[in-house]
């Protein structure tokens, strides 16, 4: 428990520091990095032809878009030839074509769901070019929107930013800058980073064993730091390469932990910027505490759920002092295992460090959850926009019952708005209940199921919400590398991905463009106890409400059979 | 019209007419208008189907099955029953009023006046804009117009409900006339304005008739959360069955679309008709006329409300409050004075003072006498004093500081040194101050005061706990504005406004990002009225003005607008609370029915049945039956909308957030387990 406790206090100082350094790159204000980044920023503008003039909310998206799409369009060809191509020590062949898919728009929606095994499915160029770059490029393209979107919701005209520059400079001043820090940690701690290929050693048993390298630093640190989860090798961050310590481990979480809270502070310091300097703006405030609130709920559950263990292994005579400790690496223990657990689906990086499939059914249904939720932090961004969504529905309802007409920051919500809000916050459930119940209405679905009963309900659910919150961890166990699958969770992740981020945008547009009013003791406070409270009890109404029928199907009725 | 705000509530012909109408709602046609309450319908006509063919979808469903369709198909056609009931009565109570001023507007004829001279008699509907007619007394002013020629009173009871009838002329603010009121003496010669069918009559008309009504902007932003929130848990139900055949649990299909039903937000869906024609019921019921929807909802909005001094703050008149004599005179001798310069005053100013002597006991006796024998000397531009010239050559008047000093010093008086000190103290405090003199020699000084409306102060405390900010508008000098802003308690003032300043003063509030409310009447307020976010007119000011508000206060007491905005932001409130209240119903509505679905399949369920229910059967039927009933439970406060008192925002929704929020999630538990402890037997009697 203390170790949650201290990775949590080390993790506030830093989000809030990160936050300011966010707002001064997202404003375009004085870094401390700026006299050698301005130069090689100006270079890569010069080289690309990027103009630095100011975007429409339309040709922000569509830029975004069409980047998106390019990058797509030329790493499926990649990972079509990698065996053909340079960096390929261990001989790996090209990918399917339906794998391809669905590993292309996985790693471009910063998803991460992999239906593959690194260490046999991608070559060395295939992970760096495809793999490593688009972690940097989805997480851009996510904290890019992000900031467009909340530029827009204090501003009072819809053409301001530019995509482009909002992309770089992300990535130079941001990504690579922590990345660096994190890999040379990860490196020290004994994380391997060559080029030379697969070692095939003898172990102590005799037995000949291969032993996956490559260039897994570097993958690793962006792997977190840019909330992607895709893991270097299939094992992802429980093996020794990609995770070897406690103190990685650490890093590891609060790397992923980092920049989807400083997005909020960030914001808060946007909303609050027309008043003296401060630390933490209250509006954002309230929405980091709403978050932070579900986020507790659910480490608080899933702890208690592992620590409790299994009954039935109990039955059969096996000690659970340590929790339940299958699936779990024993140098990372119960605790650690539970944080980075609801760490990786809150913040939807994706990556695991135990195995979610052998959780109990109540800790399995944390993570879950909050990727059913998706809004928890989430990731890169995307996950404050997620909220917002239900910061403006909150707003909406609690308008109303004090006798205003809904109001956000001095903007008027209205029937359009509504209209879009609604469509958004309707996409997310209906990606993971429509393709669920396609899956277990299909002989190609089923045939991908590995457990009978209740529990292969679950696996079904997971991973449709971790395809469709962006999230990419796997509950794992299914049998996931066919058509079927490989196209499902594709097109959720797609439209999980960019319906959301379109929608959204055309919200903040809208909002940008209407007329100001100011605020006085009638409009409804948004930046107060009782709004955090309201908007914790709308999030987990809505949320619960939507997915309580499937849930009690899947995890609930596996505790229920487990304990009575 | 004031009656009809006295009425009960509902009456048994209220009713009556209301079961038809809900019975007559269940046409699809009109259903598919309310969304959610169309889902129930085809959710219901499946279940009627289930009922008739009970293996429709599964072969061997046996005889409980049909009964237990019946029951759900009945308790689905009970839900839109109450449903459509509770729009019916929102709209039987706005049709009352309707028939009322229908009965005005069943107008014969009139006379019309040829530009030759020459009359023709036409029908009123076949009258144009700018036809002239000529209404004699004891008939019916057959449409809206302007007076161009004659003078008449006219009775306007059948709009405004006040029986003393108003004397209308050419030119000014009493120009204007309303079609539907009647001349009761002389005859007007009245220049049509506005088309048959477009009168203000007709206007009121459409707008109380909730048929014709259209949806607000609120509304229809609220409906398209409703209706997703339909789709989403129409989702999960359809989702949920093929889920449910993978586990092979068997849920039979009337289950699954009592689900929905629970779940989709019928209470809201179904009353939310009902509040806004209510809502908008509630102003007429006050004497105003909305002339749309939008107004209303932005009386909930106004940050800033502009008033009149003159009329809405104070009494319109100044009355006299003190007599304060020079120095050498005594008070008795000044109070005399004063008492003789009003007696044949007739301005409520002079009234005032007769009645302030009065109070300070001067000598009445020889009033008569007085009163025959004196020479009234009427108050004039030039002169700018009035009074009386006694039979005895005594001359005494009262009036203005400046003109009254220099007719003293012209008749060779020394001007008593303490006078300009007293003339100072009366308008340093805002009053108006009057010397009197008596043969050119000064007495001292009468304080006419701009008396403040009683109880405002406390009003515009209320508006402050609202967050609404008074601004006052006055052609006083800044130091009467002052002093009254003061007393009454108002925000901010200007002095001396001209009406231009107003629009001014509105452009800055909204440029700041504020609502404005503004009260006006003459044609000269017109466009402020225009310019503000909620302008409402006086009945009795100009066409001008009405045309330009977008309220119409029949009632013509600028004060009023307050209530008006209390009244908007009430039907705001029982929107949001109502919808609260359905949302968070759901959580109990969930406890009950899916362990009560998943039971057969998977018995630790049971674990999950909080509530206790008798049987899986009985916990769905009663979860089904509260969504039902709990309609009719609320159609009072739909109606008459939520209680609401001032306070600030943040205390308002605490207050409502604990009654309507956690009265909302507790209030099912309860409910479903009485209903569960009712039903149960029953059930069991009939063997399911």
């Amino acid at each position: 428990m203390w170790q949650i406790a201290i990775i949590l206090v080390i993790y506030v100082p830093l989000v809030i520091l990160a936050g300011h350094y966010l707002y001064h790159v997202t404003m375009q204000q004085k870094t401390w990095l700026d006299p050698v980044l301005n130069r090689v920023d100006h270079v890569i503008y010069k080289l690309s032809g990027i103009k630095q003039v100011n975007m429409t909310g339309k040709q922000y998206v569509l830029a975004l878009i069409l980047t998106n799409a390019f990058m797509v369009f030329i790493g499926y060809v990649l990972l079509r030839v990698q065996s053909a191509l340079f960096l390929n020590p261990n001989d790996v062949g090209n990918m399917e074509a339906t794998l391809s898919f669905n590993t292309i728009i996985s790693f471009m929606t910063n998803t991460n769901l992999q239906h593959y095994s690194g260490e046999s499915g991608l070559s060395y160029m295939s992970q760096m070019l495809v793999i490593t770059f688009m972690m940097f490029t989805s997480a851009a393209t996510g904290y890019a929107a992000c900031m467009a979107f909340c530029r827009r919701l204090v501003a009072k005209t819809d053409t301001l930013g530019n995509f482009f520059v909002d992309f770089v400079r992300v990535i130079t001043r941001v990504l690579m800058p922590i990345s660096i820090i994190v890999s040379i940690i990860l490196v020290s701690q004994g994380s391997p980073q060559t080029f030379s290929a697969n070692k095939t050693v003898q172990t102590i048993e005799g037995k000949m064993q291969d032993i996956a390298l490559g260039p897994i630093a570097s993958l690793e640190s962006i792997k977190h730091v840019g909330t992607n989860g895709g893991g270097f090798n299939g094992a992802n961050s429980t093996t020794p390469f990609e995770n070897p310590t406690v103190l990685t481990n650490i890093v590891e979480l609060l790397s992923m932990m980092l920049l989807p809270g400083a997005c909020v502070v960030a914001f808060s310091l946007m909303v609050a910027h027309r008043r003296k300097k401060m630390l933490f703006g209250k509006q954002g405030f309230v929405i980091f505490a709403a978050m932070s609130v579900l986020f507790l709920i659910g480490l608080v559950t899933c702890y208690v759920a592992e620590q409790a263990g299994n009954p039935i292994i109990s039955e059969l005579g096996i000690t659970q002092d340590l929790g339940s400790m299958e699936g779990k690496e024993m140098r990372f223990g119960v605790a650690q295992s539970a944080l980075f657990t609801v760490a990786t689906t809150a913040f939807t990086t994706g990556s695991v460090n135990n195995m979610h499939d052998t959780l109990t059914p109540i800790g399995g249904l944390v993570p879950m959850f909050n990727m059913m939720l998706n809004v928890v932090f989430g990731g890169k961004g995307v996950g404050l926009m997620n909220m917002m969504m239900y910061v403006l529905l909150t707003i909406f309802i609690a308008c109303l019952m004090i006798g205003r007409t809904p109001q956000f920051l001095g903007k008027k919500i209205e029937e359009k708005e509504m209209k879009l809000i609604a469509l958004c916050i309707l996409i997310h459930p209906a990606i993971i209940l429509l393709f669920s119940a396609l899956a277990v209405a299909t002989t190609a679905g089923v045939a991908g199921i590995t457990n009978p009963g209740a529990h292969g309900l679950s696996q079904v659910l997971y991973e449709f919400a971790s395809s469709s919150a962006n999230n990419g961890s796997g509950f794992e166990g299914l049998a996931d590398n066919s058509t079927f699958w490989n196209v499902t969770t594709g097109l959720a992740m797609f439209f999980g991905r960019y319906l959301s981020i379109i929608i959204q945008l055309a919200i903040a547009s809208l909002l940008a463009k209407k007329m100001w009013h100011s605020d006085s003791v009638g409009t409804l406070k948004t930046d107060n106890a009782m709004f955090a409270f309201l908007l914790v009890g709308i999030v987990l109404m809505i949320g619960a409400l939507t997915f309580l029928p499937a849930l009690a199907l899947g995890p609930i009725t596996e505790h229920l059979q487990i304990h009575f | 019209m004031e009656t009809a705000s006295k009425k009960s509530f509902l009456t048994s012909e209220m009713i009556k007419s209301a079961i038809l109408g809900a019975f007559k709602k269940f046409n699809p046609i009109y259903m598919v208008k309310n969304p959610v309450m169309f889902v129930v319908e085809i959710g219901f006509i499946f279940v009627l189907l289930l009922t008739i063919f009970p293996a429709m979808l599964d072969a061997d469903a046996s005889g409980d099955d049909r009964i237990y369709n019946a029951i759900v198909a009945f308790v689905l056609f009970i839900t839109i029953l109450f449903a459509n009931f509770a729009e019916s009565i929102a709209e039987g109570r706005g049709k009352a009023q309707v028939q009322t001023l229908k009965k005005t507007k069943t107008v014969t004829g009139a006379c019309v006046l040829l530009p030759d001279g020459s009359e023709v008699m036409k029908q009123a509907y076949e009258l144009k804009r700018g036809d002239i007619v000529l209404v004699q007394a004891g008939e019916t002013i057959p449409n809206d117009g302007e007076v161009i020629e004659g003078i008449a009173t006219v009775d306007e009871s059948a709009i405004t409900g006040e029986s003393a009838p108003v004397v209308k002329e050419r030119g000014g603010d009493f120009a204007s006339v309303t079609g539907g009121t009647t001349v009761t003496s002389d005859w007007l010669k009245i220049e049509i304005t506005s088309l048959p069918g477009e009168s203000f009559l007709d206007k009121m008309i459409t707008l109380i008739e909730g048929a014709r009504r259209k949806k607000t902007p609120n509304e229809i932003a609220l409906n398209t959360l409703l209706v997703s929130l339909t789709i989403i848990f129409l989702l999960v139900v359809v989702t949920l069955y093929p889920m449910t055949t993978y586990l092979n649990v068997h849920i039979p299909v009337a289950t699954l679309i009592a689900l929905t039903v629970c779940l989709i937000p019928t209470t809201i869906g179904g009353l939310l008709s009902a509040i806004g024609i209510a809502g908008m019921d509630r102003v007429t019921q006050f004497n105003v006329i909305a002339m749309s929807g939008r107004a209303v909802e932005a009386c909930g909005d106004v940050d800033t409300l502009i008033l009149d001094k003159t009329g809405t703050i104070t009494y319109g008149n100044r009355m006299a409050t003190e007599f304060t004599p020079v120095e050498g005179v005594a008070e008795k001798e000044l109070i005399r004075a004063a008492w003789l310069s009003s007696l044949t005053d007739d301005t409520p100013e002079g009234k005032s003072i007769l009645s302030l002597a009065c109070k300070l006991k001067v000598d009445t006796a020889d009033e008569g006498m007085i009163r025959d024998s004196s020479v009234h000397i009427p108050f004039t531009a030039q002169t700018r004093m009035s009074g009386l010239d006694m039979q005895d050559g005594t001359k005494i008047r009262k009036g203005a500081y400046d003109t009254i000093r220099k007719e003293s010093i012209a008749a060779g008086h020394v001007i008593p040194k303490d006078l300009e000190q007293l003339v100072h103290q009366v308008s340093s405090v805002g009053g108006t101050p009057l010397v009197v003199v008596k043969n050119h020699q000064i007495l001292g000084v009468i304080y006419l005061k701009d008396v403040v409306k009683s109880g405002l102060k406390e009003r515009f405390d209320q508006l402050r706990a609202m967050g609404i900010k008074t601004i006052m508008c006055t052609g006083d000098n800044p130091l009467t504005a002052a002093s009254i802003a003061k007393e009454s308690g108002v925000d901010s003032f200007i002095a001396e406004s001209k009406p231009e300043d107003k629009i001014k003063v509105i452009k800055d509030e909204q440029a700041l990002g504020r609502i404005v409310a503004m009260t006006g009447d003459g044609t000269n307020d017109a466009p402020a009225l225009a310019q503000a976010n909620v302008g409402l007119a006086m009945n009795s000011g100009t066409n001008a003005a009405k045309e330009a508000a977008n309220m119409v206060d029949l009632d013509s007491n600028p004060t009023k607008i307050i209530e008006v905005v209390e009244i908007g932001k009430q039907l705001l409130m029982t929107r949001g609370a109502l919808t609260t209240f359905s949302i968070a119903n759901d959580l109990a509505k969930y406890f009950a029915i899916i362990p009560a679905m998943l039971m057969a399949a998977v018995p630790e369920m049971s674990s999950l049945n909080v509530m206790m229910l008798n049987s899986p059967t009985s916990a769905i039927i009663s979860a089904l039956i509260f969504n039902a009933v709990i309609i009719p439970f609320l159609i009072p406060i739909a109606i008459k909308g939520v209680k609401y008192k001032p306070m600030s925002a943040s205390k308002l929704l605490n207050r409502n957030l604990l009654v309507y929020g956690l009265g909302g999630i507790i209030a099912p538990f309860i409910g479903i387990k009485i209903i569960d402890l009712l039903v149960s037997p029953i059930l069991q009697m009939i063997g399911l």
